[in-house]
């Protein structure tokens, strides 16, 4: 089927005359519209899936950037000797790119907002940290906790999220599933016009011939159909993801970050617009498979 | 118009048509007839393209049938009116719509067709029956209806298999008139028939040539008609 724009033009100035060459068949069309709604309403759920996972998968993936941090607890006059005897660990650990221990002034800023700008840290035992930026390798943190524990008995080493790491593969594939789900919604919506197309076909077989005998062209009968079954998976597609696209928002939102994966399965600005392009690639996906549907069984007409 | 080169024509088994050669010159009028199973209708399908012939050539309107596209074969129909053997409408349309069809389908449907649709409704005596289905039309209205769904485009060329196959005497009379007027108007005329009456009728109005097909050829019968 050439998709020019002379047939997609021939849908949307309906000829009425021409409609009426195809008796009008009440129960498929109905069948028809019933599943390209309900094809188009998964659609939508299959796409919020997809682009939340997404979001988490990066979100969390950021958060995974190759920092740690070491804390040395220990008694102030052990501190600085301590925070000293770990940074020489660390110089000779591999896939350590730098580190470096905070000063007092970093820290105090750390803690400001529970104890306040004034608190002056001087003499309180808080644990001095060391930032640790990794190379892109990593760090081996079982080995390196091992060290520490023998040569720097204060030293506690925090990889940070690095447990999120197999969640982020998992919201990864979440989101290839979704995409893969969305693919197949639309492999399926062809496969139902096809069929519906074609038994559409089969009924009027007599009157196909009968227009083929007063001279009327491949083009004509076929349009009869396509446009049927085009604004039918339009129009059903159309409710589907309005449908759709309600049910989304009524979703409860909010919460904090980890229940995200639950609560964020919703659109987020551009991503609004993606439901919406549903319904008019339902449609050219209709137009295509009638039209491929119309030709086969035209072609086998004298 | 029409001319058919040493055609033959088989369905798969022996051949039913062999070594057919006629010529329809524009503006003639010819019967064609023969025994039932003859190979009339057969005959009639080579001319309008439904079918191609097995062996020879058959050129329509100065095209060879082998060379034409879907949309070609489209295209000449819209030339060549017929009146098929086992007429077939379009159900769920009223009769009126059904006679108009060629129209529509060519895109000339809506008002052009007007005043020749009634007119010629009134003509195959139909007026009443306009907006009644096919299914419910007799066998004879069904044959005026396709003679006149035949000739709505002003074809050059009239096919009619069996036009009077179903009607009485004086219809027959009738419809038999339209098509010569149509022939005088011009047109090429052809009709399958084996009523003989029907002929013998035809040659006191028109000059008509009559084919017979026997033992699988086509002869010019004579004047013993
Ligand atoms: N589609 C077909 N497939 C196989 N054989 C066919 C087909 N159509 C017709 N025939 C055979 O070809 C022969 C000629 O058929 P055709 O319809 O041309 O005869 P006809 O002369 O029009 O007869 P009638 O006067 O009864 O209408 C018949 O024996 C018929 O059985
Ligand atoms: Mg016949």
């Amino acid at each position: 089927m050439k998709l020019n724009l002379n047939a997609l033009q021939s849908l949307t100035h309906s000829d009425r005359q021409a409609d009426r060459v195809v008796p009008p068949s009440g129960f498929t069309a109905r069948l028809t519209l019933f599943a390209a709604a309900a094809m188009a309403f998964l659609a939508v759920f299959a796409l919020a899936l997809s682009m939340a996972t997404g979001r988490l998968a990066s979100q969390w993936s950021a958060e995974l950037a190759r920092t740690a941090t070491i804390r040395i607890v220990a008694p102030l006059d052990q501190r600085a000797t301590q925070t000293e005897a770990a940074l020489a660990v660390l110089q000779t650990t591999a896939g350590v790119q730098s580190a470096r221990a905070l000063s007092d002034e970093e820290q105090s800023a750390l803690l400001a907002p529970w104890f306040g700008p004034e608190v002056s840290l001087d003499g309180l035992p808080v644990p001095r940290l060391i930032e640790i930026v990794e190379t892109a390798d990593g760090i081996d943190a079982a080995g390196l906790r091992l060290r520490l524990a023998a040569e720097v008995p204060g030293a506690v080493l925090d990889d940070h999220s690095r447990w999120r790491a197999p969640l982020v593969k998992a919201a990864s594939r979440l989101r290839l599933l979704g995409w893969v789900a969305t693919v197949l919604i639309v492999a399926t919506v062809a496969a139902m016009v096809t069929l519906a197309a074609q038994a559409a076909l089969a009924a009027n077989a007599q009157v196909i011939a009968v227009l083929r005998l007063v001279g009327a062209t491949d083009r004509y009968i076929a349009q009869a159909f396509i446009r049927r079954f085009t604004l039918r998976a339009l129009a059903g597609s159309a409710l589907g993801v309005v449908l759709g696209v309600i049910a989304v928002v009524l979703m409860p939102s909010g919460g904090s970050e980890m229940s995200g994966f639950l609560t964020g399965l919703r659109f987020q600005g551009l991503g609004w617009i993606v439901p919406f392009l549903i319904p008019p690639l339902t449609a050219l996906v209709a137009f295509a498979a009638t039209g491929a549907a119309a030709r086969r069984t035209l072609e086998n007409l004298s | 118009m029409i001319e058919l080169e040493n055609v033959a024509y088989s369905y798969g088994g022996g051949e039913l048509l062999s070594d057919i050669s006629v010529k329809l010159a524009p503006g003639s009028f010819h019967f064609l007839t023969g025994p039932s199973g003859a190979g009339k209708t057969t005959l009639l399908k080579l001319c309008y393209g439904a079918l191609l012939p097995t062996a020879g050539t058959v050129r329509l309107l100065g095209a060879d049938v082998r060379t034409l596209q879907r949309d070609d074969i489209a295209m000449l129909r819209r030339r060549i009116g017929v009146v098929h053997q086992d007429v077939q409408f379009l159900d769920h349309l009223p009769v009126a719509e059904n006679i108009a069809l060629p129209l529509t389908v060519s895109g000339r449907g809506g008002a052009a067709q007007g005043d020749d649709l009634e007119e010629l409704m009134a003509w195959v005596g139909l007026t009443g029956r306009a907006q009644g289905l096919p299914p419910e039309l007799s066998g004879g209205e069904r044959q005026r209806a396709a003679l006149a769904r035949a000739v709505i485009m002003s074809p050059d060329v009239v096919l009619a298999d069996e036009p009077t196959g179903n009607v009485d005497w004086e219809m027959s009379q009738r419809l038999l008139r339209l098509l010569i007027e149509l022939n005088r108007m011009g047109k090429t005329v052809l009709i399958a028939t084996h009523d003989l009456s029907l002929i013998r009728a035809a040659k006191a109005q028109v000059q008509a040539r009559v084919l017979r097909i026997a033992n699988r050829r086509i002869q010019l019968a004579g004047a013993d008609l």
